[in-house]
């Protein structure tokens, strides 16, 4: 075993360098999306730029500390971690403040903090943990099972917090499972779920019905008419139409009413600019508004003028898209693919199952948020009001995303430390 | 171990690479192909601000204000540009209106359009105006457009200048400068001079964040344009005749009309009963136009250009005099008896008392209706031509004194009278079966003949002109142009030294005739009385008039319905207003007469008699 000469021996520049562009991209963005005349210096913290920039030199600290932290110090301490985090989120859904309508923040003086972010890499130090314990089995039913709680307890502590978004982000680990030697068919019957999920919304219940039998006449056309395979496909059928019946129930009688109007709208059932879906439309005007190359920095109308709502968070993509154009969001598109891709890269090439395991949460976690928030601003994905990892301005989600990427940075640079 | 499963990596990149492309292509529409998005960005940002121009004034011949411009304000909308967020109860509370009223006027407005700005609000009075300016900016999509109305400081000559109204869907079809909200010229001079009097648009395009807060103008101003204000006109009418000629025909209903025959510039056209033209003005419009537009005696009823039924009555002599000297069957000595009116065979034709015989001159002076039943008779009977010939000769030139067809006048809505034809008559009569003894009422201007009372001062001008007339006009200059408008001379073929006959027989008409009461001490005054048979009441009572006989400078037509013979009332107001014309003001010896015309009341009479 060698010993670590110092704390940048062995990092993968390449995943440092694209997380500080990003930062930076996003940092140049925010002061556009709500650049004032009256505080046009950049570092101004009054403004949320100047506040931004502040968050940042947080963040690289905070990189820095857990570079600084020995590499064995995070599958050791993964449990305690997650314990403690599950711990803070009972506690802010006692103790929080409420903001916006969800019960996640901790205020200390003008300082506030969401524990939220925080708890998606300790959940996935935890799972990554278990699942690379020799006594874990993805074949089996108990391991099955024991991943699902440690997926589910923070994710329904967050639904608590009524805060739908951050807590959907948990269902992204199902990738990590997959990679893991989850069966396929539990993807397909995702996928299929989702399907049916999304018809008997736009039609009914009957229709999905009709067109579930005839899908099961037609398997069983096609299948060898064995037992297994007819009690299979009644068994799919059975439940597919109690998921149609039970996705109407719970939307029509459940669910909140803007909620259910949020998903009529970007089913496209609902039609109203100006009431659900001005958001979005805004979003779209605001970037289809760009064209090829953009106004120009600071030249962006829709967002400077408040056009689009929550500008500098969640739709901060907009500010690109106005500005920058074409090129400016084909450009973002293509960091955080490199990004991903890296990480899946970097993460192949781990000796320890921790370590990949861990990578490919982080994984799951940047590409929810990338294809849910891009999505939703190109009216694509349903708004869920989850930010842009690295872009969106706010001081956890930032220090949440950069824990859990400098984890893995530190994690992949010892690497070398570990036996095989 | 994993890696067992480590070919799973590339379903995950290849998901991660397809869900990149899908957004690339998604991006590459919404932003480079589709170019919707930009036209909605700009409605988002840019607001048309239309500026208003000043509508031109107006002034009378001797620069005096008649119309002139104030301002007020609309409350404008854009109906997409409304949040749901807004505080609907605080502007029905500003407005003082209900919440079910702001719905339905924003569903109308809605189904007007829901991206151009409609009037929510017409003429915010002072009160609404400056609680709404301090909180506008609580209500996206409303702004205020000021705007500007019409002020008449001297409340008259209201059937002259008109009035201006808001466009309908007709107008604005027909030219696209107008937009629902704008005001147009709906009558009157305001209708015919509407493109020089409202000037052109300007806009201003200016940048609005969310709130609908003004943030700059739109690239420096490029595609500002200023507001081209109006033009003034000057109009050839006198505003203290015209005053005058209202007061006296208070409480009578008729017309005076007042030309300088020189030149055809109108120097007063009189209706009665008249209106207060800022009665048409702002928010109480529509209820006093209706309350206006009831009213029996019809006072938006412009008579001097549009009461074209009456006849002119021995008015007329004077042209049948003319016509028949032109035509040779009359020469100034010809002399006719007359014994209390005209006989043939079994038809008899009535006459007042008078001297008689009399000659040209004279039968002027006593109106003898024998005399012009004898000359009429004459024209039609010449020798050489068939009665149908000669009708239609004597016809030609009753034309050419400017009846039986549209003067021309620059106003809308004129009638032409009526001259009737041949073919009326072989209509009536059947072809060649009418003969002069059949339409000898035309002698007299009676029959078929209709006159508007611009007609009539138009014909006195052309005699007092000794044989042509210029087209009577109301607009003597555009403010900012150079010149004097010109009306077109019209050349009656009569030879000059007839009308110096008829003159001097016009001339003995106030001397000593049928309008002796009518002198005026100084001046020298032709005129001719006439008596309009009215078969529903008392006659018609008709007077024109020019002076002075040598060079002329006003000539006059007045008619009074129901005010029986043209001694009665029309020679006397006819007199009036040319003494004040001439003189400025009215002889001493005259005011007991003036007195008794101003506070002359025939439409009480009138009412009860009914």
């Amino acid at each position: 075993m060698r010993q670590q000469r110092h704390i940048f021996e062995g990092i993968d520049w390449l995943m440092v360098g694209l997380y500080f562009l990003l930062v930076f991209m996003g940092w140049i963005n925010i002061y556009a999306a709500v650049y004032n005349e009256e505080h046009q210096s950049i570092l101004d913290l009054t403004q949320r730029y100047g506040k931004q920039l502040m968050w940042i030199g947080f963040a690289a600290a905070m990189a820095i500390v857990m570079l600084m932290i020995d590499g064995k110090f995070y599958p050791a301490f993964a449990y305690p971690i997650y314990g403690t985090i599950i711990l803070t989120l009972i506690l802010v859904l006692l103790f929080g403040r409420e903001v916006a309508g969800s019960k996640s923040w901790f205020e200390v003086g003008s300082f506030r903090v969401q524990p939220a972010e925080f708890a998606k890499f300790a959940t996935c130090l935890a799972l990554s943990k278990y699942l690379s314990s020799l006594t874990s089995n993805m074949e089996t039913l108990r391991t099955k099972l024991t991943a699902a709680v440690i997926i589910g307890l923070p994710a329904l502590l967050i639904l608590l917090q009524n805060d739908t978004g951050s807590a959907l982000v948990y269902g992204s680990f199902l990738l990590v499972l997959y990679r893991e030697g989850l069966p396929g068919n539990f993807l397909v019957l995702g996928l299929i779920a989702v399907i049916v999920f999304i018809t008997t919304l736009l039609f009914n219940v009957q229709t999905m019905l009709i067109v579930l039998a005839v899908a099961g006449l037609v398997a069983y056309f096609f299948s060898n008419r064995k037992r297994n395979d007819i009690i299979l496909i009644v068994a799919a059928f059975a439940l597919f139409s109690g998921m149609s019946y039970s996705v109407n129930y719970v939307v029509e009688e459940v669910l909140e009413p803007h909620q259910r109007n949020r998903i009529y709208v970007l089913l496209g059932k609902a039609d109203d600019p100006h009431g659900v879906g001005y958001n979005v439309a805004q979003s779209k005007i605001a970037i289809g508004s760009g064209g090829l190359s953009g106004k120009g920095f600071l030249n962006g109308t829709q967002t400077k003028y408040d056009f689009v709502p929550e500008q500098s968070t969640d739709f901060i993509f907009c500010t690109v898209g106005e500005e920058w154009g074409f090129l400016g969001t084909t450009m973002v598109i293509l960091l955080f693919l490199a990004l991903m891709i890296r990480i899946i890269f970097v993460a192949e090439r781990q000796r320890s199952p921790f370590s990949r395991i861990y990578g490919y949460g982080v994984f799951a976690i940047l590409f929810f948020h990338f294809a849910i928030n891009i999505g939703m601003t190109i009216g694509l994905a349903p708004v869920i009001g989850i930010p842009l990892p690295f872009f969106s301005y706010g001081g956890s989600s930032l220090w949440g995303f950069t824990l859990l990427l400098f984890i893995y940075i530190k994690l992949d640079a010892h690497r070398l430390y570990i036996l095989r | 171990m994993g890696s067992k499963y480590a070919e799973r990596r590339y379903i995950i990149i290849g998901a991660l690479v397809l869900l990149g492309l899908i957004f690339i292509i998604r991006l590459f529409f919404i932003q480079v192909m589709d170019d919707s998005y930009k036209l909605s960005a700009e409605s988002n940002v840019l607001r048309h601000i239309t500026k208003y121009p000043a509508r031109g004034l107006i002034f009378d011949r001797n620069g005096e204000l008649l119309v002139s411009n104030k301002a007020y304000y609309d409350l404008m909308v854009v109906p997409r540009q409304i949040t749901e967020k807004m505080d609907t109860n605080k502007l029905c509370q500003i407005l003082d209106i209900t919440k079910e009223d702001f719905i339905s006027r924003m569903q109308k407005i809605s189904k007007y359009s829901r991206f151009k700005p409609s009037v929510f609000e017409k003429q915010l009075s002072d009160a609404n105006y400056a609680p709404l300016q301090e909180k506008m900016y609580l209500f996206p999509g409303f702004f205020v457009q000021t705007r500007t109305l019409r002020k008449y400081p001297d409340n008259i000559g209201g059937h002259i200048l008109g009035y201006i109204g808001e466009v309908n869907q007709v107008a604005i079809d027909k030219d696209p400068y107008y937009t629902q909200g704008d005001y147009i010229g709906a009558s009157g001079l305001e209708k015919y001079y509407e493109e020089d009097l409202r000037g052109k648009k300007g806009v201003q395009v200016v940048m609005v964040d969310v709130h609908n807060r003004v943030k700059g103008s739109f690239q420096s101003g490029k595609y500002d344009s200023a507001a081209v204000a109006g033009k003034d006109l000057i109009l050839t009418l006198d505003a203290q005749l015209q005053e005058y000629g209202e007061a006296l025909m208070k409480n009578k209903i008729g017309s005076i009309v007042a030309i300088e025959p020189e030149t055809g510039e109108i120097l007063a056209l009189v209706n009665s009963p008249t209106y207060d033209p800022n009665l048409l003005v702002g928010r109480a419009r529509s209820k006093n136009y209706s309350i206006l537009n009831n009213d029996t005696l019809k006072p938006l009823f412009n008579r001097a250009l549009m009461s074209s039924q009456n006849p002119p009555g021995s008015t007329f002599k004077l042209v049948n005099a003319l016509i028949s000297q032109q035509f040779g069957v009359v020469t100034p000595t010809t002399r006719y008896g007359c014994q209390m009116g005209y006989r043939a065979g079994s038809f008899r034709m009535g006459c007042h008392s008078h001297p008689s015989p009399q000659d040209l001159r004279g039968s002027i002076q006593h109106s003898c209706n024998a005399y012009y039943a004898n000359v009429f008779r004459n024209i039609l009977d010449k020798k050489g031509q068939t009665v149908s010939e000669n009708f239609q000769d004597w016809r030609d030139l009753v034309v050419e004194f400017g009846l039986g067809n549209k003067l021309g006048i620059d106003l809308p809505n004129e009638l032409s009278g009526n001259v009737p034809s041949v073919g009326f008559y072989d209509k009536y009569y059947g072809e060649g079966r009418w003969k002069s003894l059949t339409v000898v009422s035309l002698a007299i201007g009676q029959g078929e003949l209709g006159a508007t009372p611009l007609q009539l001062a138009n014909m006195t001008a052309a005699i007092a002109n000794e044989g042509y007339y210029i087209t009577p006009h109301l607009l003597r200059q555009i403010k900012s142009e150079p010149g004097i408008m010109h009306g077109k001379r019209h050349d009656i073929p009569i030879e000059k030294e007839y009308f110096k006959v008829v003159k001097d027989g016009a001339e003995k008409v106030v001397l000593a005739g049928t309008g002796a009461r009518s002198k005026i001490p100084g001046i020298i005054m032709c005129g001719k009385t006439g008596t309009a048979q009215n078969p529903h009441g008392e006659d018609h009572s008709i007077f024109i008039a020019f002076a002075p006989k040598e060079n002329p400078q006003i000539a006059v037509a007045v008619f009074v319905e129901n005010g029986g013979g043209g001694n009665k009332f029309g020679a006397p107001i006819a007199s009036l207003v040319i003494e004040k014309y001439l003189n400025d003001t009215i002889a001493k010896s005259r005011l007991e007469f003036e007195k008794r015309i101003l506070e002359a009341n025939l439409i009480s009479g009138e009412k009860s008699k009914k």
